[in-house]
């Protein structure tokens, strides 16, 4: 199918403070459904979403972090997050939920969606891209 | 006149927090809430400042916005306290004035 | 429009989805069935009861097609389909399955 466009969603905001990560999620969850190249990145305040232990009960609001897991389910498991965001805020890989997906090619084996690459490597990822959404 | 410094915005999203730590009078206090409390986190871009800071004034973190965000107390800056809402609400009461830095 | 439920009164939206995704028991579920003309069996019940866990595992109702490649994952090949679903379902897997099973309606179901 050549009419399959490559979309980047690049998520920069932390959740719960503003609405635009929640809200990104859920384009990015309609938007799986026309079956298009997608990929997600994390960097600045974004990687903070991915963080694990989340638990909203204290607040009374919804704890949209679970929903990162469905994404493999969704197709969409190309999930870059940048190092150096993640170095400025004291975080590691292992802080971080680890997404997975199941890989059709693969005899269905279980796969890591979450790929942590450096500034330089995201530039080039966001160059190869044709559509760029920014939350 | 005392004072409690409120900060609700990440420091790596915008320079609130480091603004109101340097402008902070001695004795002041300092609540983190919301994304602010990313800004009690160790070893972060800006945890030296906060260290710093501590030598200043008292700083103060909402824990249920912690817990909501996956930061464990673990993960905190060395003399930071962590407050429920009640703790919260003293200290705005302890204080003459508030001033939140948005 | 509020839906009667063993003498309760349970809150809706205007499509019938519940207000408050805690107001659910399995006796809601039988009232909106009733309500549609549909008589809810062990295989109307093995969907909703799927869409129930799948909300509490990642907070959303899936979409038509994750449900179905799910269904046919953890309840078999010969579910796994949407002919299967719809004839269940006809109003539509998402939409009706899941407002039985007390979800909002599935993000992107328009």
């Amino acid at each position: 199918m050549s009419d399959v466009k490559k979309f980047m969603y690049i998520n920069r905001k932390a959740p719960y403070g503003t609405i635009y990560a929640w809200e990104a999620l859920e384009v990015v969850l309609i938007g799986a459904a026309f079956e298009q190249d997608v990929s997600l990145a994390f960097m600045d305040d974004g990687v903070f979403q991915l963080v694990k232990g989340q638990d909203t009960t204290e607040l009374g609001i919804k704890n949209f972090s679970p929903t990162y897991s469905a994404l493999g389910d969704y197709d969409v498991n190309k999930i870059y997050v940048e190092k150096e965001s993640l170095e400025a805020r004291g975080l590691t890989l292992d802080d971080l939920m680890p997404l997975k997906y199941e890989d059709e090619d693969d005899d269905w084996a279980e796969k890591d969606s979450i790929r942590v690459v450096t500034a330089a490597e995201m530039a080039e990822i966001l160059e190869q891209q044709d559509v760029v959404l920014s939350f | 006149m005392s004072t409690l410094h409120t900060v609700n915005k990440s420091p790596f999203d915008r320079p609130s927090l480091q603004t109101c730590l340097r402008l902070a009078g001695k004795g002041n206090a300092v609540l983190l809430f919301e994304d602010g409390v990313y800004g009690a986190m160790q070893g972060t871009a800006v945890a030296d400042t906060v260290k710093e800071a501590l030598g200043n004034v008292s700083i103060y973190v909402l824990g249920p916005d912690l817990k909501a965000r996956g930061v464990g107390e673990d993960k905190l800056i060395d003399g930071i306290k962590v407050v429920d809402y009640k703790g919260f609400v003293d200290l705005t009461v302890e204080n003459d004035k508030v001033n939140a830095w948005l | 429009m509020p839906i009667e439920v063993e003498g309760k009164t349970i809150e809706t939206d205007e499509e019938g989805y519940l207000a408050n995704l805690n107001d659910w028991t399995p006796a809601v579920a039988e009232a909106m069935a009733k309500e549609d003309g549909t008589e809810l069996t062990d295989a109307h019940w093995e969907v909703i009861n799927f869409l129930r866990e799948y909300y509490d595992e990642y907070q959303i109702a899936p979409a038509v097609r994750v449900l179905t490649k799910a269904i046919g994952k953890k309840l078999g090949k010969e579910k796994g389909n949407s002919k299967y679903l719809y004839e269940l379902f006809p109003y539509g897997p998402g939409k009706q399955a899941c407002k039985y099973a007390g979800l909002p309606k599935p993000t992107g179901c328009v």
